[in-house]
């Protein structure tokens, strides 16, 4: 299935290794990031609201320690996927629009960058709400 | 009258109340459970005909104590007062329940000991003439309770062990003075039991330390060191919560291992339900209470139980803000007569 | 009664050590495994989708916002079918870590909460368990923002 993505656009044999390499990287990556957060969940009595926090919290704060962004550039979408990416994402665009806007720069940059993300998330979570009901878990 | 009070926290009563009839609802959960078979009234899509899940609460509720009145050969005209309560805020799902039966009511907040507290005052009601039919009340729902304690239901997230599942059911028990096979001979009312626990999802050991108190004052009180029961069935402790309870009760010198069953456990079946520490909320005890363990008791199956639902008193709010969980259990002893 | 302050502590203290013993705990490992495999797995559906961005052309920054759409939209999806719920029933933080945990949080309380209407229900709740995130997310980049602003201002690279 991955090489029919990647055979979607062409680009002869080294694409494709080098896009199977991207795969396993993610896959590895992202992995073991949900794997270390599973050890917070289990050992500790933190409620998935606080554990998300503190994922986004670290994110910004890796990103601003140029620390986020090379291991994003490394490990693709096992880096960015998790939330410590959308904390990153915050921090980036923050970081971005100071360039920019100066001083207004540090409050709009974060959501500017994040919108899509959270718009995504309230504009779809809506629509959802209008079709579907809400179901007895088993 | 002479006093019918009995050493610190309990009543003996002289005229002993009758347990009349009861009525027991459940849902898709409870009926797919080990005593699937013995409740009065299953709905397998867990609304009973309502839109929300506090609606349809509340017609169990509704239901239940039709059940009950019916079973007796009565009408809901021929009840004197009705003691009810639930989980809910401000009481909704046994207001919007009851009120179509136009019946007196009180509502009581006694978190998953309701059951308890709403037999114990039934049944002192009854032995102090206060009236001859007295109808006590109580339920949760799965809905209802995730959604105003935890997570609304499609939020994704994974249980601890020590995490129960709220039982959706609702249980109704008809008290007077109409002979049948079961009776009322005492009571003891729990006090508030807070050992400083936080654990909101671990509400089996919160709650523990108020059973162990409440059954031991029972014992005191009525000069008894539990043989004298047959059973002694608490409502929710859980898997857990057992474990605990038998240890804090060991400390006091007593051992209930024997006699001890707990709602929570007896009613749903722990590995192919997947309910990790059992079941939860006032509709556990109250269900399995009129399912399983009252046919036994008019059997003469058991001669004698002591009955002990616990609750845990609190709320998102105070907890939200750093309180502590704690517990209270009240206990009935039903006798065969 | 008669118990000091102190008193008490301990005998709470000495009973939240006893439970903790006596609870029972899922097998770490074992949901650390299962951890890994839904959250790797959903972090490779995350780079297919980049991959075929990048390979029709968009940058970087786009590339992500599409990345971000569509695993929102699966994610929310996914809760509407009642089987997100599921998954991470079995993977735990595979589930919770990936933003289509965050959209599942955003989701769920809307479709719980359109009983109580559109203004009081979905409108107020739908930030039930993801505003925190949204709060505290903006609140720290934006902290470190003004950080990184001044040191610029004051001459320090970074």
């Amino acid at each position: 299935m991955l090489e029919a993505v990647a055979s979607l656009r062409g680009g002869g044999k080294q694409r494709r290794e080098d896009e199977s390499m991207d795969y396993v990287k993610a896959f590895v990556i992202g992995g073991l990031v949900c794997a270390l957060v599973q050890i917070l969940m289990d050992r500790t009595k933190m409620m998935p609201g606080r554990i998300m926090v503190l994922l986004v919290c670290s994110g910004a704060v890796l990103g601003f320690l140029n620390i986020y962004e090379p291991f994003v550039e490394f490990a693709g979408a096992g880096a960015s996927v998790p939330l410590l990416g959308f904390g990153n994402t915050l921090w980036k665009g923050i970081k971005e629009a100071i360039e920019t806007d100066g001083f207004l720069g540090i409050f709009m940059g974060g959501f500017t960058a994040s919108a899509a993300g959270i718009s995504a998330a309230l504009i779809f979570g809506y629509l959802a709400s209008l079709v579907f009901e809400p179901k007895m878990k088993k | 009258m002479s006093s019918m009070t009995k050493g610190m926290q309990s009543i003996s009563f002289q005229e002993q109340p009758y347990l009349i009839s009861s009525g027991s609802v459940v849902g898709k959960k409870e009926g797919e459970g080990p005593l699937g078979a013995r409740f009065d009234m299953i709905d397998d899509t867990d609304q009973f005909g309502e839109k929300t899940w506090e609606a349809a609460e509340s017609t169990m509720q509704k239901e239940a104590c039709l059940m009950a009145i019916g079973k007796a050969g009565l009408k809901p005209q021929d009840i004197r007062y009705i003691y009810g309560g639930d989980l809910l805020r401000q009481g909704i799902a046994t207001s919007m329940g009851v009120e179509a039966l136009q019946i007196p009511m009180f509502g009581l907040f006694g978190a998953c000991s309701t059951s308890g507290e709403a037999l114990a005052l039934s049944a002192m009601s009854v032995a102090a003439g206060y009236g001859d039919r007295i109808l006590a009340v109580t339920s949760s729902h799965f809905g209802s309770a995730e959604k105003e304690f935890r997570f609304p239901l499609g939020y994704a997230n994974q249980r601890p062990l020590s995490a129960q599942w709220t039982v959706t059911g609702s249980g109704a028990f008809l008290v007077g003075n109409q002979k049948s096979n079961i009776r009322i001979s005492g009571v003891t009312i729990g006090k508030i039991v807070d050992y400083g626990l936080k654990d909101s999802q671990n509400m089996g050991a919160c709650m523990a330390p108020a059973a162990c108190d409440t059954v031991i004052q029972n014992f005191e009180d009525f000069g008894r060191n539990g043989e004298e029961y047959d059973h002694i069935i608490t409502g929710d402790l859980g898997y857990v919560g057992t474990d605990i309870l038998l240890d804090l009760v060991k400390k006091k010198g007593k051992d209930i291992s024997a006699q001890h069953l707990d709602c929570g456990k007896l009613i749903y079946d722990q590995d192919s339900q997947d309910t990790h520490a059992g079941g939860s909320g006032c509709g556990c005890a109250a269900t399995t209470l009129s399912a399983y363990v009252l046919p036994k008791i008019a059997a003469g199956e058991w001669k004698r139980i002591l009955f002990v639902p616990t609750g845990a008193l609190m709320s998102t709010v105070s907890y939200n803000e750093g309180e502590s969980v704690p517990g209270i259990a009240h206990a009935v002893v039903l006798e065969h007569c | 009664m008669g118990q000091t302050l102190e008193e008490k502590q301990k005998k709470e203290k000495a009973y939240q050590q006893y439970v903790k013993e006596k609870t029972p705990q899922h097998n770490v490992f074992v949901n650390m495994v299962k951890a890994f495999i839904i959250g790797g797995i959903i972090c490779v559906i995350g780079q297919m989708i980049l991959n075929y961005c990048k390979g029709i052309g968009l940058d970087q920054t786009q590339s992500g916002s599409w990345t971000s759409l569509i695993l929102v939209l699966l994610s929310v999806l996914l809760t509407g079918f009642n089987l997100y719920p599921g998954i991470a029933k079995w993977g735990g933080a595979g589930a919770l870590v990936p933003i289509t945990g965050f959209a599942n949080s955003v989701a769920s309380p809307a479709i719980e909460y359109k009983k109580e209407g559109q203004v009081f229900g979905i409108g107020c709740k739908i930030f039930t368990i993801a505003g925190p995130v949204i709060l505290y997310g903006i609140f720290t980049s934006w902290l470190l923002g003004l950080v990184y602003f001044i040191l610029m201002k004051v001459g320090v690279q970074i």
